[in-house]
């Protein structure tokens, strides 16, 4: 298999999708002559022509506004937000009309699109461009909110998004764009959405994560499992929205310990949901209060300051140890 | 029944100073000799700052920044015809604005390193910070001019500055027609650099000019040549003067190009071809404002070299006071959510401090 960064795991689902499906439309700002300010739709507009990859005007809120009319009207447009802090003019179309159109249609009026959009921080970048915020988009009920990891993982999602139907929310950890490759297999591979991802089993401790915050998750992990001999379950979330709200639960009745650790602010971050998930279902198991790791409750600082703001691999590994210890 | 013209309407050209330094001695501006030669300074230290940012990128030293190579005489010549009593709503081209404006150079290189520090201004500042978000500062010019109408402040108006990009926004349209509805003092100035990253203008908009966009809005719109200063400055001064006489909101469109990268992350070439940039590399608006005051005896060799070293001496200055900066309170950002801060947060700085020790110590 080629081993591949997640910006070419994304464009690899992006050709093929295109080469399959004539319904297809890839429409964004610079996506098309450019191949996107990330290349994540490299070589696009030259293979399936300008009609199927639109290099649209400066207008967020005008393009998930005219995919809605695609989607409604047989085609299944795969939009790019430039980056998630300049996507929330697309929320009041995403919230009144691609979120409810099936609803308020009875079934009659559908819209399968994908939006999909970096998000999050570490890449030493201006304002508006580090945030994570896929709360605004996992509180908008008939959107459902993917978050990929790893460049395989991006790719079978980004698949399943594109053939699911009703809109998707596609958020890229551009932390991990290009940070390390992958293997990925050249035909196709679709993973479910909905569906978290258990990377290690363990029965000491669940650890749940998503995004680029998974990786420096899963390291603080392997090391605490070495140092002291624990079995920790390390849970990769995926989707936000619909969450999987049965792994968490049983993973979490097997372990009676968890940690979840996020890039989003702390209030009404996807790990409040977890944890009232937990406490629903899985409390009478808990040996531990369970404990999340954010980012502090405010705008994320320019990035200067911004790495003490993300959470530290030393702010999550006290967190662990705290849980196992209690 | 026949057809009736009901309206009609037509978009005007200005240009005073072309490409080769001559002038149309007509259209002139009032403008003294220091002024002139104030606008010629401006506008070289805007290049020379601009050049030495982007190399400081290219070295490791500055972070991801806007280049505004090529767009002097557009910002500069519209900030001559503003005062300080005026607002001035940027986005984030205008480096050589935000100077003349008061903005320190230093700060301005800090706040590219990532510390908002840098381009917060002094008290009684009438410039906005830089905003990024494209359009979404537009309006907050008409509420800005609203405002100070509102408040009897005589003498006062608001520019907005923003590019051809943004005048696809929705922002771009609900701001023009606030203004023409509420007949605003407000001056909508549009730097047309022909490219909003990859995009060419003829992409953005089928419309022939830009400037025609105001008709709809009925107000003034006028299209410029956006790399003449003398220009730019008569167009701008004329608006904000009918804009204070109560006489309403205008659009100028100033044709200027993008002589460099977007942003230190853009590679043009992926999308233009460099004839293009070489063809307006000609119409440089620095050198041709240089020509046109070497023939009316304003400027000289002699006053160039000296200028060349004052800017020098001014940019590395300016570099060794931003290099200086030590962050010592790595928590100021708590201080700026809230005007009062809530318990919680309170409480989070507290553990955002006790988290950063914790992490130094077992660094």
């Amino acid at each position: 298999m080629p081993k591949m960064t997640m910006v070419q795991a994304i464009n690899l689902a992006l050709h093929q999708e295109m080469e399959k499906d004539n319904s297809v439309i890839v429409m964004g700002e610079d996506v098309g002559v450019n191949g996107g300010v990330f290349r994540v739709t490299d070589g696009l507009i030259e293979k399936y022509g300008e009609e199927r990859v639109i290099d649209s005007p400066l207008a967020e809120s005008g393009i998930i506004g005219t995919a809605i009319g695609m989607a409604i009207g047989g085609l299944k447009p795969v939009i790019e937000m430039q980056f998630s802090g300049f996507s929330y003019l697309s929320i009041p179309q995403l919230e009144a009309n691609a979120s409810r159109m099936r609803n308020r249609s009875r079934g009659r009026f559908t819209v399968p699109m994908v939006m999909r959009m970096p998000y999050g921080g570490g890449v030493r970048a201006l304002e508006h461009h580090s945030e994570s915020k896929e709360t605004y988009y996992a509180h908008t009920p008939g959107v459902k909110t993917v978050i990929p990891s790893t460049p395989r993982n991006a790719r079978a999602l980004l698949v399943a998004a594109m053939r699911d139907p009703d809109p998707v929310v596609f958020m890229e950890p551009k932390h991990s764009y290009r940070a390390f490759k992958e293997e990925v297999p050249e035909e196709e591979e679709i993973m479910p959405l909905g569906k978290a991802r258990i990377v290690t089993e363990g029965t000491d401790l669940t650890v749940i994560s998503w995004g680029a915050m998974f990786h420096a998750t899963e390291k603080v992990v392997e090391q605490i499992a070495k140092e002291r001999g624990v079995s920790i379950e390390l849970v990769d979330l995926l989707t936000i929205h619909p969450m999987d709200r049965k792994t968490i639960r049983e993973s979490v009745t097997k372990t009676g310990r968890c940690v979840i650790v996020q890039e989003a602010q702390k209030t009404l971050g996807p790990a409040s949901e977890i944890i009232a998930e937990i406490n629903d279902k899985a409390l009478m198991y808990l040996e531990a209060p369970v404990k999340r790791v954010t980012m502090y409750d405010m705008m994320m600082p320019l990035f200067g300051r911004e790495k003490a703001y993300i959470p530290s691999a030393g702010r999550i590994r006290r967190a662990i140890e705290e849980t196992l210890d209690f | 029944m026949p057809l009736k013209t009901v309206n009609k309407f037509d978009v005007k050209y200005m240009q005073i100073l072309n490409e080769k330094g001559q002038v149309d001695e007509k259209l002139m501006p009032d403008l003294s000799s220091t002024q002139l030669t104030d606008l010629y300074k401006a506008m070289f230290l805007a290049r020379e700052a601009d050049e030495r940012m982007l190399k400081l990128q290219r070295q490791g030293r500055l972070g991801t920044l806007p280049v505004n190579k090529g767009q002097e005489a557009a910002v500069c010549g519209a900030t001559m015809a503003m005062t300080d009593k005026d607002w001035m709503v940027g986005a984030y081209r205008e480096l050589g604005a935000r100077l003349m404006r008061g903005s320190k150079l230093s700060g301005e290189m800090l706040y590219y390193n990532g510390f908002e520090e840098g381009i917060s201004l002094p008290e009684g500042s009438r410039t906005l910070p830089v905003a990024i978000v494209l359009a979404s500062q537009i309006p907050h010019a008409v509420g800005l001019a609203y405002a100070s109408r509102l408040k009897g402040e005589k003498d006062v108006a608001a520019v907005s500055f923003f590019g051809d990009g943004s005048t696809s926004e929705g922002d771009f349209h609900e701001a023009l027609n606030f203004a023409s509805v509420w007949q605003a003092p407000v001056v909508f100035f549009l730097q047309n650099n022909m490219w909003a990253i990859s995009t060419p203008r003829h992409k953005q908009t089928h419309a022939k000019t830009l400037a025609q966009r105001a008709i709809a809005y009925d107000m003034p719109g006028i299209q410029v040549d956006g790399n003449d200063v003398l220009a730019v400055y008569k167009a701008v001064k004329e608006a904000l003067d009918r804009a204070k006489a109560g006489e309403g909101p205008t659009l100028i469109e100033a044709l200027t190009y993008r002589m460099g990268v977007h942003t230190t992350a853009d590679d043009p070439t992926r999308y233009r071809k460099n004839d293009e940039v070489t063809e307006w590399e000609l119409k440089d608006p620095i050198l041709r404002y240089r020509n046109f005051l070497e023939n009316k005896k304003l400027w000289n060799d002699r006053k160039q070299k000296a200028l060349e070293e004052e800017v020098k001496k001014q940019v590395d200055e300016a570099v060794r006071e931003f290099e200086a900066f030590e962050d010592t309170t790595p928590d100021a950002p708590f201080d700026y959510v809230f005007g009062e801060p809530d318990e919680d947060l309170k409480a989070q700085r507290e553990e955002f401090l006790e988290n950063l020790k914790k992490d130094s110590e077992n660094a």
